[in-house]
């Protein structure tokens, strides 16, 4: 086993008097695909926000190594920038310009994406959006990528093609991710082990490991296992 | 939108123009109370020709342009010190609103016995037209830019000067042109009537002695010039708004 690149232990938040999470602790080891699903207002953006080290939790420890970056749901691209200037932008660390130049065109084409690079992320739709918005956070060569409901905004089929995309990436560019989601057929496609966080005040209720090699399809047999076992779990469904 | 448009800007004008000659040659109102527009179009040539229209021109443009750029040149920063912080802009917005709600117009007695007349008066009387406005759109823009542009530029490393320079500025940019353009379109009203009162020369001064030459005839044509100006200034800085960095805050 690796070491832990992100460890919550007994973690518990709330606003005021709201009580948000509740002893919430898992690990996510190096090169590992976490998934985290439940219902709305469960908490699930909170406690992305908890692993980023945006917010301070009320009790419990988070511990992380590495560097990491953020996926959001809504455009976190820069509207005042290009595409090319955005993925540049996420490229600040490689020191050599003409290197950085590369290594954006590289990033863009992984997405085929090559020839918006002097486009405005306004004249883009919402799935290209979403799309230089993965590169742009893949450029950073961190440890750990946290996806927040990434692909909520974009239609079924868009959404579909998406996971795709991002197994495809993460094949070609390995990296440790916590994806939060709603969407329990996508966290089962793409995920190594899915957490079910309960009602507020979440907790984990429920933990479905996925023995199957990255990428799958959606109608893979241990997929839709899956999520007929997510689904039962939350009583959609009944034991087959 | 090329070539028709011009045609169609310059209808109305021209209609307005055609009716108020018929009107003054009808001999309805003595032509002291109701200039004809030829006369008009004499009283421009001449003032022209006189090198007292550019030379006022020239006077009120610059009142214009120091106390707005000493406006804009403080006013954006201090918009962006009042947006950073919820506590700050607590302490300081109430003011800022009373100050951008009084008249400057009721300052003009103040800023003679303390300045005297000339450029000063109405360079203070401009500056107290804009600045307010500035720092008060300025620093609702900062606050209320999207917390999600901070998060990436925290996980970018973007700190301090580059934040500023990369996320904070070019984020608010779309609406602080905005309010310059406002803000500019104020001084130009204000440096009219600051200068019927505190002046020796400028447009609002060639106002105010046409009024005393009983010219009406050069009081219509100085009018002509200052609202020609005044949209031409607003080109100006419309033009600022094509910029393709900024062009994303125009959309939709």
């Amino acid at each position: 086993m690796s070491e832990p690149l992100l460890a919550l232990t007994g973690v518990s938040h709330g606003f005021g008097s709201l009580d948000v999470l509740r002893e919430v602790s898992f690990e996510v080891r190096r090169g590992e695909f976490l998934a985290v699903v439940g219902p709305s207002g469960c908490g699930k953006t909170t406690l992305l926000n908890l692993c980023s080290g945006w917010i301070a939790p009320s009790a419990g420890k988070v511990v992380r190594s590495g560097r990491l970056r953020m996926v959001f749901q809504q455009d976190g691209l820069f509207p005042w920038l290009t595409v090319g200037e955005n993925v540049r932008l996420g490229l600040r660390h490689v020191g050599d310009p003409a290197a950085r130049e590369t290594r954006a065109e590289a990033l863009l084409r992984l997405v085929s994406l090559e020839s918006f690079g002097a486009h405005y992320p306004h004249q883009l739709s919402g799935g290209m959006r979403q799309r230089v918005e993965l590169v742009r956070a893949l450029g950073g060569e961190t440890d750990l990528l946290l996806m927040d409901e990434p692909f909520s905004s974009l239609d079924y089929l868009a959404r579909l093609r998406m996971r795709a995309e991002l197994a495809r990436l993460l094949r070609e560019q390995p990296r440790t991710v916590v994806l939060v989601t709603h969407d329990i057929e996508e966290a089962a496609q793409l995920a190594d082990r899915v957490l079910l966080l309960s009602d507020r005040p979440g907790r984990v209720r429920d933990e479905v490991s996925l023995d199957l090699p990255r990428p799958r399809e959606a109608t893979h047999p241990g997929v839709v296992a899956a999520v007929h076992r997510i689904l039962t779990e939350l009583g959609l469904e009944t034991e087959r | 939108m090329s070539r028709r448009v011009p045609i169609l800007a310059i209808t109305a004008p021209a209609a307005l123009v055609a009716a108020w000659a018929g009107l003054a040659s009808l001999g309805l109102f003595p032509p002291s109370l109701f200039p004809h527009p030829a006369a008009v179009a004499r009283g421009l040539v001449e003032e022209a020709a006189s090198g007292r229209l550019l030379n006022d021109a020239v006077a009120s443009l610059f009142r214009v342009g120091c106390g707005f750029l000493l406006a804009a040149g403080l006013g954006v920063p201090a918009g962006l010190a009042l947006g950073q912080s919820v506590r700050v802009r607590e302490a300081f917005l109430p003011l800022v609103n009373f100050f951008r709600s009084l008249s400057p117009l009721a300052w003009i007695p103040f800023a003679i016995l303390w300045l005297g007349i000339g450029d000063p008066p109405a360079i203070f009387l401009i500056f107290m037209a804009s600045f307010f406005p500035i720092v008060l759109a300025t620093s609702a823009a900062v606050a209320g830019i999207p917390s999600v542009y901070f998060r990436v530029a925290r996980d970018l490393g973007l700190q301090g000067a580059a934040l500023l320079r990369e996320v904070t500025l070019p984020a608010v940019a779309p609406q602080v042109i905005t309010a310059l353009r406002v803000s500019a379109g104020l001084a130009w009203l204000v440096v009219v009537a600051a200068e019927m009162i505190a002046g020796r020369d400028g447009l609002g001064f060639a106002i105010w002695d046409a009024r005393n030459g009983l010219r009406s005839d050069l009081l219509v044509s100085t009018m002509i010039v200052i609202g020609c100006i005044g949209i031409a200034l607003d080109r100006v800085l419309v033009g600022l708004q094509r910029v393709p960095s900024v062009g994303w805050g125009y959309e939709r």
